[in-house]
């Protein structure tokens, strides 16, 4: 039987009834806000919407919805009614996100009602969508409705998942989106993680800056839940807009930040930090990608105070790897800090191309098992298989992609993604080597760099830049830069100067967008 | 008289090779960047590979002949070593 201890929504309910009064969440942009008992409550009233159009165990329902309460009440009702959350992004082009919902055959979707229309025009007359608006969430200036999902004829046959807990969809190099698949264990094995490694109190106050379809929402939804403490969303455009988001990260008193790096850098070139008091802000995790050295240490000039974590882990394995950074960075560091030792409750193995292990100190692939990796991918049984090395024993290790090597200690440094690595002249080259060296110019802010194909010399090195003082170098200074910082295979053949990189919608540098432009 | 005879090839073999390297491997730069000492292989700018087109187009553009033991940043670093290089082959 299960108990609130094993559930997700378990932790909410423990708060609701330890801290009814307490405010759970936030939500600046609405100048609203919802206390511990009133939001268990609502979630549990749609839950019982959810029951009634048949929601039972395993089921998914879709989240269609801006971040909101009522978005954060649709994850806890839907956990509540047994099933299990596909959180989709609200900006996305509705036919990606109706191919989502029907790839896991939702029988239900909350979603905005401005979104309803566009969502509908994508369902062919297979299905039939009837809509039923949840007024009782009204009061959070965004109304919302449950969009009952049925499909007439055979119905394809689905994977049955116990403790199914939410479906996240990340892009697949197919070009359809794949959904990674996690239980109320894996989660919570993260989420107890996390509590046990950085001690949090109720009075903590955490930032939700990333969007619920990105894994970095896991440590936000659920962490705040556990303890207590109070959640403050910040939605797609205020999370965008550093000159709004710093003055509202320092008037709602934020005492733990997570975001990727790019948001922190932005935040530090135009959030006007210098002219709001930060001193609340205590922990500051980041994620997602390399924090390049100099806007770190940008950073902490800024931000003196909180302790800085660096978390890693694919959406596949939830955060695996974790480094605690110095209270100060040595004044000559130029690269970026290790990702640090395995999780106390995962296990890490380096690999080859065979999936042996490798000498300790070489490089190779980082393989994650334990607690907190994911179930597989939804309805690609041969994509889960090759997602994972079983051993002699049958343990199923996740294939990162990362390529790492083990420093003293068992600490982990990034080297790269194992896709990233391009041959060029019969040399092996990391595209993460070679922005790593373009990041140590005075002048350059961003910088990206992408391989393609080239008949002629086999690999075509392209570097994007972008520019502090907003004025493109030439190839000459550029070419002569990189030569002075990086052999010589390694020199990129073409230097673009952009005002600034594109974006994914979930603030990492969008490689594929820079692969189209020229 | 002598001198001028001496700078007018001087320009007929550095103009091509400026135009060549900035078309070739330098697409999109401004041509004043490329100055008579701009280092072409330590600066980065001319790879290996990128040396073997150079000298194939010395040889074709001047009817010249490059030994494989010239092929260097000697010989071939800057526009101005490249085209000392070329009058000592003609």
């Amino acid at each position: 039987m299960q108990t609130h201890h094993d559930t997700l929504h378990g932790l909410l309910e423990h708060s609701a009834a330890r801290r009814p009064a307490h405010t759970a969440v936030e939500d600046p942009e609405r100048n609203n806000a919802v206390s511990y008992g009133d939001f268990n409550a609502n979630a549990d009233r749609l839950s019982e919407a959810l029951r009634r159009i048949g929601v039972t165990g395993g089921d998914r329902v879709g989240i269609y919805v801006p971040k909101s309460i009522a978005s954060i009440t649709a994850v806890f009702g839907i956990l509540k009614s047994g099933g299990a959350y596909v959180p989709v992004d609200p900006g996305a082009p509705p036919r990606r996100n109706a191919f989502i919902f029907q790839d896991c055959a939702v029988k239900g979707i909350v979603v905005a009602n401005d979104l309803i229309e566009g969502l509908k025009a994508e369902f062919d007359d297979t299905y039939t969508l009837s809509v039923d608006p949840l007024s009782f969430l009204d009061g959070f200036a965004l109304p919302v409705s449950l969009v009952r999902v049925v499909k007439s004829g055979e119905q394809p046959a689905q994977p049955s998942i116990a403790n199914l807990s939410y479906i996240l969809y990340t892009s697949g190099s197919t070009g359809k989106p794949k959904g990674v698949i996690h239980t109320h264990a894996s989660a919570l094995s993260f989420v107890r993680w996390t509590s046990d490694t950085v001690a949090f109190t109720e009075d903590d106050r955490f930032s939700s800056h990333a969007p619920f379809h990105f894994d970095l929402s896991i440590l936000d939804i659920y962490v705040p839940m556990q303890h207590g403490a109070t959640l403050i969303l910040i939605g797609e455009d205020l999370g965008k807009t550093p000159a709004r988001l710093g003055p509202m990260a320092a008037e709602r008193k934020i005492t733990v930040w997570y975001s990727t790096p790019s948001i922190l850098r932005l935040l530090v070139e135009y959030g006007n930090l210098d002219q709001h008091d930060f001193s609340a802000m205590r922990v500051v995790f980041f994620a997602g990608e390399v924090f390049p050295i100099k806007h770190l240490k940008s950073l902490l000039e800024k931000w003196p105070h909180p302790v800085y974590y660096n978390l890693y882990g694919p959406t596949e394995t939830n955060v695996c790897t974790y480094y605690k950074l110095p209270p100060t960075i040595p004044e000559d560091q130029v690269d970026p800090f290790p990702i640090g030792p395995v999780c106390e409750n995962d296990r890490a193995l380096v690999v080859d191309l065979d999936d042996q292990a490798v000498a300790p100190g070489a490089e190779g692939e980082l393989l994650i098992t334990g607690g907190s990796v994911m179930q597989g991918y939804w309805n690609l049984p041969e994509r889960s298989a090759e997602a994972y090395f079983v051993d002699a024993e049958g343990t199923r290790w996740y294939h990162t992609g990362d390529i790492v090597r083990e420093a003293a200690g068992g600490v982990f440094i990034f080297v790269g993604r194992r896709d990233r690595m391009v041959k060029r002249n019969g040399y092996r080259v990391e595209l993460g080597e070679i922005e790593a060296a373009l990041y140590r110019h005075p002048a350059v802010t961003e910088a990206a760099v992408v391989a393609t194909p080239n008949a002629e010399n086999g690999t075509i090195i392209k570097a994007f830049l972008s520019w502090s003082d907003g004025k493109p170098r030439g190839m000459i200074e550029m070419k002569k830069f990189c030569a002075d910082n990086l052999p010589k295979y390694m020199i990129p053949d073409r230097f673009s100067s952009q005002p600034s990189l594109p974006k994914t919608s979930t603030d990492k540098i969008n490689y594929q967008a820079l692969k189209e432009l020229d | 008289m002598a001198a001028n005879i001496q700078q007018a090839h001087i320009e007929e073999i550095t103009e091509p090779v400026k135009r060549f390297i900035l078309d070739t491997f330098l697409p999109g730069e401004d041509p004043s960047a490329l100055e008579f000492d701009t280092p072409l292989i330590s600066g980065g700018i001319i790879d290996s590979i990128s040396t073997l087109k150079l000298v194939t187009f010395l040889e074709e553009e001047f009817d010249i002949q490059v030994q494989a033991n010239e092929m260097n940043s000697d010989n071939l670093d800057t526009l101005e070593e490249i085209t000392s290089f070329v009058l000592s082959k003609k």
